[in-house]
């Protein structure tokens, strides 16, 4: 077992893990943060994607301990006191959701995409969401979103 | 109206609705939400009825305990079964409020308005409420099925756009799947399952057991079932390779690897005449002579291979056995039918049995949710009181849920001097797709939940009999919309192939119309006709038709795309009875055979639209999902086993290859709701393979439309 510092949602948390204990898995059976989805446990899916130092991160293999020092956003800490972040918004007004099982994988990664490039082009939008995959056929509406964020920024 | 079984096994208001004295109205429904957000219809239905805002609405997850039977959720029949049902519990509802109101305020029921619940006498001013005249307590009536419903024109909530019920929770992580749940002393638990379906546990290295044991992990086993539970989940799933390394399997048998078309049309099989979309007992007709002086005459054979619903999240389930009997808390669709298969499965009174609908990953069909709530539950049995969350990975929900079967469709048929369609001859050839679970029929039960068949005693396995419903599975859309005078339909139910199979989207739907909207448009080309013309003109129903007339015109026409693309469409009408759908598709085919779609109308007519933000998402999202099975999916397999282990091995469509998609919907106020959840789908593959045509010259017969196949297909054409 390995003592771990992390950083997530903006709060400290202390805990316990085996080194090769990933992420995703402290999130949600340690921290309750079960927004993050294990889907493949492959880094195939997106499902379990999390924000790190504002990039979008798969968290299904990579061992928690690498996390430390590193800002970790999850799902869970999106939404701020004003409500819904932009993002979120967006997909609520494009419904860009069916079953959910995708989608806070898909809002870590146009979060992450949004903040690194404020007015992003179709190549780097494929680019960003090239590891995420949906079986409902949700993406016409997420693109939808995007198209909706460039437009507000 | 056609009987609404959801109603006949479920009469009682009651069953359906109650009102809360804090001004609270709870629906309950036993279809449950499988993200086609059927329950957000059926809220919006109650509210519409009952004049209250939606907000009050409380919609129940289905469970056995005290929600309605209404089977399973399937066939895009909810809408028609549970959404009429609510619709007119609804309505009776608010006839025996108003009646309840009348006494209490001594008026005529029509002097009393109502507004959000609130009833106020028009002459007195004097008002009461739903809470106040029925609050926690029942009704006591049935419901009136010639209760009065709102014509369209007075409705407020129905048609009109609107997020989903469940949609914030979804966007900020707090929607609650099985996989999410937690217990106090709960554990985690993952299956171990054999190399493939025919091979049976022989020995476990005990060294193994006991290290296992001794770091805390309990091992479940009978006969070849093997499972293993722990408190740390990803301990556990490491705990389970080790427990597979463990194990050494043998088998008599291995999977018949022999090339599938060949076993599908040569293998041993029931073979039915199909007239006006029902199997028919007596002999099959000789194929129909055709007359001579034909403009075209033509016969072709398509082919799909098996395909997977690939839920994003593997099958989950959480089971906890007490001294109560055993809960479950599960994404299956049909709680009722997997209860009543455990009981038999367990020898338990099925009271015993408490299954409660939580959601799971999208599925579409038949996925692995029966399955691992089977495996949950032999895990809980074997550890009395401590609740069992167990997971599937994603390498067994990819080997292991039940496949939707491959099919051969052969088609022959002609067109006279005059333009008409004649000699038309349409087989098919398939495994079954409805493999779901019949409890109460011998050996229909637990011999269809996978885990029994690992059993010590393992239930007889009884072949599936034929679907004989009105476009039940493998004949499902068999038969073509267009007037065609005596079509020779046949279904083959194909005996001993490699996989167990089981309801998918559209079933046979899917394949069958892939098939006949290319040969329609095949029989177009080989007689010099337009194959817009040629369907309409074979079309009597104008609702059909203005799907059809709605896409051509906003594609544009067919042989005018853009330099290095092409065109194509094809239209369906799911089971001739739900939705009407046509599609219209604009793709470029590059120099490596990689097809890429550009553009995409939809039209869609689902009889009165309730929630038209849901019919385009399941119409959008069912033509992408198709689009993925027409490109992309092909489960493979070895005589060892299955090697689709992984999104790698069996990949699915990406954002990559998404199109600008416009949805028409044909709406109807007043008429029929028509289920839409798979309509789009069977259109989606023949428009591509039909625009893939026009593109490049080739007809592609066999799916998927990978470079290689199209290639294949070049060379054969
Ligand atoms: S769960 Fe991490 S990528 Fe699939
Ligand atoms: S919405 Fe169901 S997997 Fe994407």
């Amino acid at each position: 077992m390995l003592s771990l510092t992390l950083k997530i949602n903006g709060a400290t948390h202390h805990l316990a893990a085996e080194s090769d204990t990933p992420l995703l898995q402290v999130l949600r059976n340690q921290l309750g943060l079960t927004g993050g989805k294990l889907g493949c446990g492959l880094e195939q899916c997106g499902a379990c994607a999390v924000l790190v130092d504002g990039e979008s991160r798969l968290s299904c293999v990579a061992a928690a301990s690498e996390f430390q020092n590193k800002d970790i956003v999850t799902i869970e800490g999106l939404a701020g006191e004003g409500g819904l972040s932009s993002v979120q918004r967006a997909f609520v007004a494009e419904t860009a959701a069916q079953c959910g099982y995708c989608t806070p994988g898909m809002i870590i990664a146009v979060t992450g995409l949004f903040r690194k490039i404020p007015q992003p082009n179709d190549a780097q939008v494929q680019d960003a969401l090239a590891d995420h995959l949906c079986r409902c056929g949700s993406h016409a509406r997420i693109l939808a979103a995007i198209d909706r964020l460039r437009r507000e920024v | 109206m056609a009987e609404n079984l959801s109603l006949t096994k479920n009469p009682d208001l009651d069953a359906w609705i109650s009102i809360t004295t804090d001004g609270r109205v709870l629906v309950r429904m036993g279809k449950v939400d499988i993200g086609q957000k059927i329950s957000s219809a059926v809220a919006r239905l109650a509210a519409e009825e009952l004049d209250i805002d939606l907000s009050r609405i409380v919609m129940f997850r289905p469970d056995t305990i005290d929600g309605p039977d209404e089977g399973m959720t399937s066939g895009s029949n909810s809408m028609e079964e549970s959404g009429n049902a609510v619709r007119l519990a609804g309505a009776t509802a608010k006839a025996h409020l108003l009646a309840l109101a009348a006494v209490a305020l001594d008026v005529e029921p029509s002097g009393l308005e109502v507004s959000d619940g609130v009833v106020t006498a028009r002459s007195t001013n004097q008002v009461t409420s739903y809470w106040e005249l029925q609050g926690d307590k029942p009704f006591g009536v049935p419901i009136d099925i010639n209760a009065p419903v709102k014509p369209a024109a007075l409705t407020t909530l129905i048609g009109r756009a609107s997020p989903p019920l469940d949609l914030a929770d979804i966007v900020t992580g707090r929607h609650v799947f099985v996989h999410d749940m937690n217990m106090a002393g709960m554990l985690h638990a993952r299956p171990v399952r054999p190399p493939h379906v025919h091979a049976r546990l022989a020995s476990l290295d005990t060294k193994v057991l006991e290290q296992l044991s001794n770091r805390g992990f309990t091992v479940v086993r009978d006969g070849s079932f093997l499972a293993v539970t722990g408190s740390d989940e990803h301990a556990v799933i490491k705990a389970a390779l080790t427990l597979a390394d463990a194990a050494s399997w043998t088998s008599t048998r291995e999977l018949d690897t022999t090339n599938i078309t060949e076993q599908l049309t040569g293998n041993e099989r029931l073979s039915m005449r199909v007239v006006d979309g029902v199997p028919v007992d007596g002999p099959i007709p000789l194929m129909p002579a055709r007359p001579a002086g034909l403009k075209a005459s033509l016969a072709a054979r398509y082919e799909r291979p098996y395909i997977m619903h690939g839920s994003i999240g593997p099958s989950a389930a959480l089971a906890r056995f007490g001294s109560d009997g055993l809960e479950i808390w599960t994404h299956s669709q049909g709680i009722y039918l997997l209860r009543a298969s455990l009981a038999e499965l367990f020898s338990m009174p099925i009271e015993q049995l408490r299954l409660h609908h939580r959601p799971g990953s999208g599925c579409y069909g038949h996925n692995g949710a029966d399955d691992a709530a089977v495996d949950a539950a032999l895990v809980a049995r074997a550890m009395p009181g401590t609740p069992i969350l167990l997971k599937w990975t994603r390498a067994d929900e990819h080997a292991w849920e039940p496949y939707s079967p491959a099919m051969v469709m052969e088609l022959s048929g002609g067109i006279t001097a005059d333009g008409t369609i004649t000699a038309w001859s349409h087989e098919t050839f398939s495994d079954t797709h409805v493999l779901r679970p019949r409890p109460g029929v011998a050996g229909l039960g637990p011999s269809r939940l996978l885990p029994a068949q690992f059993l010590e005693n393992t239930p007889t396995i009884v072949p599936p009999p034929p679907n004989l419903t009105h476009h039940g599975g493998i004949h499902r859309n068999l038969e073509p919309l267009y007037r065609i005078k005596e079509p020779r339909l046949i279904k083959h139910l194909v005996r001993g192939l490699p996989h167990r199979t089981s309801a998918l989207r559209t079933l046979g739907a899917f394949a069958n119309i892939f098939a006949l909207e290319s040969f329609i448009d095949e029989l177009a080309a080989a007689a010099g006709e337009d194959p817009v013309d040629l369907r309409l003109r074979h079309l009597d129903d104008p609702r059909a038709r203005a799907c059809i007339e709605a896409v051509a015109t906003r594609i544009g026409p067919l042989d005018q795309a853009p330099e290095g693309h092409g065109r194509g469409l094809a239209f369906g009408q799911y089971k001739n009875a739900k939705a009407y759908v046509a599609v219209a598709v604009e793709l470029a085919v590059d120099d490596t055979a990689k097809i890429h779609l550009k553009r995409v109308v939809i039209a869609g007519d689902a009889g009165q639209v309730v929630d038209p933000t849901g019919v385009i998402a399941q119409l959008e999202g069912g033509f992408i999902q198709a689009a993925s099975w027409t490109l992309y999916e092909a489960v493979t397999y070895q005589a060892d086993g299955i090697t689709s282990r992984d999104w790698q091995s069996y990949p699915i469509i990406g954002f990559d290859n998404i199109p600008d998609i416009e949805t028409v919907l044909l709406d109807q106020p007043d008429a029929a709701f028509l289920g839409a959840g798979e309509a789009v789908c069977g259109p989606t593959g023949a428009a591509i393979a039909n625009a893939v045509h026009r593109s490049t010259g080739v007809r592609p017969r066999q799916l998927p439309l990978t470079p290689d196949a199209l290639r294949a297909a070049a060379l054969s054409n």
